[in-house]
């Protein structure tokens, strides 16, 4: 008998599993959430609508998916795992073929009701993937090449077909994502180093084919690291966005110009001020201490989805934990970055607070399986 | 996978451990976005505060109503109307072709302006205004406003626009504006951000041009949020401009208007100064040209053919346009003589129709001769010789002296375009202009007012006024400004004798009161307004023709120059009709009508006139389209 099967006994059955769910976690994401709702009614120039109200049905809708996923027992995760994981490689790969277009790039598959977009899905199967995987790998083949071989492949073929759509912020996501349960994993120091020494070969490589026949990035795509190294190239083009993104963020001070007070988003001035750049709209009307804030409540959430990872005796709960607080911090410090302008323009949303469908529920279906994976985990004898 | 206990343990020491780690760099990762973050909204916060409110905040000028010109008695000459106009922004032209198809419909604008329109639309920035239609009557913008939800995006807008309601007449000396070009701006030393106006009206020529910066008056500021597509959220300030000053011509619009229905369609150009004062009463020159068509931008078409016209509608011939005085030189030559004491009024000379000087023969205009004339004799027929006499005995610089005495050869300080000083040469003129020594030829051209002399009728009408008063009377124009009385200048005493001016002036008197004066035909019958004149038949060609036989631009120029009353003047009045064959025919009568419309102030009863000629003066004046005529009215409708 199994350390794990020995404990079942100890783990929480039937309705009594509410009470062991993470109640902080749950606490943390609302609260988020609803800086997220404050910051689309202000962006809409105070009312419910066109964002806040439908943002607020789906992190409802979001919350309950949370409930349910985190009600079935986490074997049941690790289990479909790899079907979820061949289910976005298929979703994937049919959106490179009949996607909807939208924003010139094929990303989204049509449900009716909403909008899919499988490279989500696909942030989220792969971790669970990963962890599954190392659950399942012995422990001493952790850091062979040949077993570490495997992951990699797993994480680049899906990553090369988000990278054609093409969305470079999600292809970064995927690979961070990945790597982090790699290296939670035991996965030795070696192949980070290795990795990071051949990255900066690629950026070279990239820097270099740039108006070659094997160009690797596309033109926008150039033009947006252009811009980001100097924003003041294209005041009025590329570069609008970050300016303009830099002046809200900067103009806000210590306590900002006050709720709906912020004359950058209210007039205008914020390019995709409901989504990828809504935290400038935050940073300018509350200051300081409202971003502070915000990232203090993005810090909580990581900070308990570590410390249950760390006492989640279970290697597949512990490693998906890790995983997806991984790629929900990617998710937030790349798009935070981007608008504080230490890093390109991605397209990347502020997670729980942008406008969106399917990032939204994804998330929050992700923290469901952290959720399973906390009130599953393997207790010892009492 | 099955694990062992221990197995298990290791497997989550190792996870604990990496976790850790993780957390450590996450949280690291957060705390320099904190510091990035704090940089930005604490340290940076100033600067880029600034930027927001640059982002925001705009300024716009607002144009200053520019001053109205008025002419002596209270009348209009530049006034501002209200244009009202509609314009569409391309952010705002999402239905562009429905609404340029309701606009065809209600005001009918062409297929031209809809495909000017699109054109402009695409070149346009998103929130710069394109003109659809403009200068609307009342009645279209009112359609176009009140169906203002069938029109989304187009602006109704009103402006104020100049407008100059006496059209052709005071075209050369109000002159026009334009809106304001670069180069205009490229040639001003401060440029006043008035002129970053867009379409801002700057005077261009005349005294709208010379007085603009008493006209233009201070702009106004109108302080706006807007959001990022430029769009007008609310205003937040508003200061009103100062207006420019109103300003108060000389001029009598009556007497201007009367001069040119009275000039027609000739090449022409007249002169009335009052001669106490200097006062410019009219001054016109024709053929002229409706100033408001460069008000209102005029067509290349149109301003070709302004330039192509040979009787030159463009310049302001009364001051622009230097003419050989011809005979009317010869008051100038007479008292230079006089001055000199090279002749005394009753000395005779005598006229043998030529003379003899250097081997060359110089005419009289009268090939016969005159016989003995004295000076009155010789300024009531206009003999030449008698004036080649005088030449030879006085020299030209004492002439030209007395012609600068007189006022010609000099540039006055008035506020017009295109002010031509003339020229009265002398012999140090030749010698550096022409590096010839004087002859005494150009002393006898000179002394008939040919050769090199030229005047303009600015100038011909000075110097009549001085001749009239001995005084030394200096044109003005502007009246006052802003309600201020500006100077009358000059006016010194010319401290000629008045026995020798009573001389010249009784000659003056001769030509046209006396039946065997040059102008007995255009004499005034009126014993109270008596003219006293002189005419001038001046050559463009050197051999003498029948003027009915040549091309129109090689006949003679026909000049009068006269004042009035004889015994107590009031007016001097200069004519010149370029081309238009002999002073005594055709620029004295004109001259006549312009100085009895000058003294009544109207239309001159016929008692003014010899009755023999009442009935043709009686029919002249029947048609001429004055101000409030029918024929006037006729005129208007067909320009």
């Amino acid at each position: 008998m199994s350390y794990l099967e020995s404990n079942l006994k100890t783990i929480p059955t039937g309705i009594s599993k509410v009470l062991y769910l993470n109640w902080a976690l749950v606490l943390l994401l609302s609260a988020v959430a609803s800086v997220g709702f404050l910051m689309l009614y202000s962006n809409a120039g105070g009312s419910f609508q066109p964002w806040a109200e439908p943002q607020m049905k789906r992190f409802a809708l979001g919350m309950v998916a949370m409930f349910m996923i985190a009600m079935v027992p986490i074997w049941f995760w690790r289990n479909i795992a790899g079907v979820a994981y061949i289910a976005s490689f298929i979703l994937l790969i049919f959106v490179e073929f009949f996607g909807h277009v939208g924003m010139g790039a094929q990303r989204w598959i049509d449900l009716g009701f909403m909008k899919l977009q499988p490279s989500e899905l696909m942030k989220i199967a792969l971790v669970m993937l990963l962890a599954a995987y190392y659950d399942w790998l012995p422990l001493e083949k952790v850091s062979r090449p040949l077993w570490v071989a495997i992951p990699v492949i797993l994480i680049l073929v899906p990553t090369f077909l988000v990278l054609k759509q093409p969305d470079l912020g999600t292809s970064i996501l995927l690979i961070a994502g990945g790597a982090i349960v790699m290296f939670a994993a035991g996965v030795s120091w070696w192949y980070f180093g290795a990795v990071v020494a051949i990255f900066a070969g690629l950026i070279s490589a990239v820097f270099m084919s740039r108006g070659t026949s094997w160009q690797l990035l596309k033109d926008y795509q150039f033009r947006r690291i252009d811009t980001f190294l100097d924003p003041s190239t294209d005041p009025l083009g590329a570069g609008y966005h970050i300016t303009q993104a830099k002046i809200a963020l900067g103009s806000g001070g210590w306590t900002g110009r006050g709720f709906m007070q912020g004359t950058q988003s209210r007039l205008n001035f914020l390019p995709e001020k409901h989504t990828d750049f809504i935290f400038t709209t935050l940073a300018e009307e509350f200051g300081f201490i409202g971003g502070f804030s915000l990232l203090a409540l993005y810090a909580g959430i990581i900070v308990f989805c570590l410390i249950s990872a760390m006492n989640n005796k279970d290697r597949f709960g512990a490693l998906v934990t890790i995983g997806i607080a991984a790629t929900f911090f990617f998710f937030f410090a790349v798009n935070m970055s981007m608008v504080m302008g230490l890093m390109p323009v991605v397209g990347v949303p502020l997670p729980l607070v942008s406008y969106g469908g399917s990032a939204m529920l994804v998330l929050l279906a992700a923290f469901g399986i952290v959720q399973s994976a906390h009130i599953h985990r393997p207790r010892g004898k009492r | 996978m099955k694990r062992t206990p221990t197995e298990t343990a290791a497997s989550t020491r190792k996870i604990s451990r990496r976790a850790l780690f993780l957390g450590g760099s996450q949280v690291a990762f957060m705390g320099v976005l904190g510091l990035r973050m704090r940089y930005m909204q604490v340290e940076q916060a100033d600067e880029f505060r600034l930027l927001a409110e640059e982002n925001r905040i705009r300024d716009f000028l607002l144009p200053p109503a520019r001053g109205l010109i008025y002419d002596r008695n209270g009348a209009l000459l530049a006034e501002n109307e209200q244009t009202f106009r509609v314009v569409i922004r391309k952010e705002d032209a999402a239905e562009l072709d429905a609404v340029l198809m309701k606009l065809e419909e209600l005001i009918g604008i062409t297929p031209e302006d809809q495909a000017r329109v699109r054109k402009e639309l695409k070149d346009a920035g998103p929130s710069a205004p394109v003109i659809i239609a403009d200068r609307l009557s009342w009645e279209d913008f009112s359609l176009v406003s009140a169906n203002g939800p069938a029109l989304p995006g187009v602006t109704p807008e009103v402006g104020l626009s100049r407008y100059y309601p006496l059209h052709e007449d005071f075209a050369h000396l109000v002159g026009y504006v334009g809106p304001v070009s670069s180069y205009d701006i490229s040639k001003m030393e401060t440029v006043d951000p008035i002129y970053t106006i867009p379409k801002f009206q700057l005077g261009k020529f005349g005294v709208e041009a010379k007085l603009e910066d008493v006209l233009k008056g201070k702009a106004g500021l109108r302080r706006v949020e807007q959001n990022a597509y430029s769009r007008i959220i609310r205003e937040l300030d508003r200061k009103e401009g100062e207006s420019g000053a109103n300003i108060q011509l000389t001029v009598d619009h009556k007497v201007q208007n009367f001069i040119h229905a009275r000039l027609g369609g000739e090449s022409a150009a007249a002169v009335v100064i009052d001669v106490e004062t200097g006062d410019i009463i009219a001054a016109a020159s024709t053929p002229a040209f409706d100033p408001n068509l460069f008000v209102r931008g005029i067509s290349s078409a149109a301003y070709s053919a302004l330039l192509e016209n040979d009787h030159r509608p463009l310049p302001a011939k009364s001051v622009q346009g230097s003419y050989p005085p011809g005979s009317t030189f010869k008051m100038v030559t007479a008292l230079a003589a006089l001055n000199s004491g090279a002749v005394t009024p009753e000395e005779t000379v005598r006229c043998p129709g030529y003379v003899e000087v250097g081997g060359r023969r110089f005419h009289c205009w009268k090939r016969a001769g005159h016989g003995n004339l004295n000076l009155v004799g010789s300024l009531r027929h206009s003999c030449d010789v008698y004036y080649y006499e005088m030449a030879q005995r006085t020299g030209i610089d004492k002439i030209a002296e007395m012609g600068r005495k007189l006022g010609l050869g000099q540039e006055y300080d008035l506020p017009l375009s295109g002010i031509n000083s003339g020229l009265m040469p002398d012999k140090q003129w030749k010698l550096a202009k022409r590096g010839a020594e004087w002859v005494v030829g150009d002393s006898l051209n000179a002394a008939i007012g040919q050769g090199f002399v030229l005047a303009t009728p600015l100038q011909l009408a000075v110097m009549t006024a001085r001749i009239a008063t001995n005084r030394e009377i200096v044109p003005r124009i502007v009246k006052s400004i802003d309600g201020v009385e500006q100077p009358v200048q000059g006016g010194a005493p010319l401290e000629l004798n008045e026995n020798m001016l009573r001389a010249v002036r009784q000659g003056m008197y001769e030509v046209l009161n006396s039946n065997r004066g040059t102008a007995f035909a255009s004499r005034i019958a009126d014993e109270t307004m008596r003219m006293a004149g002189k005419t001038g038949t001046s050559q463009v060609r050197s051999t003498v023709v029948n003027n009915k036989e040549v091309p129109w631009e090689q006949r003679d120029h026909a000049l009068f120059v006269a004042f009035a009353p004889y015994d107590k003047p009031r007016y001097a009045v200069s004519v010149v009709v370029e081309h238009g064959g002999g002073g005594s025919s055709v620029a004295a009568p004109i001259a006549r009508d312009v100085m009895l419309f000058s003294l009544y102030g109207a239309v001159p009863p016929l008692s003014a006139y010899p009755s023999s000629q009442q009935n043709t003066i009686r029919e002249r004046f029947r048609t001429l389209p004055l101000i409030g005529t029918e024929a006037e009215q006729v005129e208007r409708s067909q320009a």
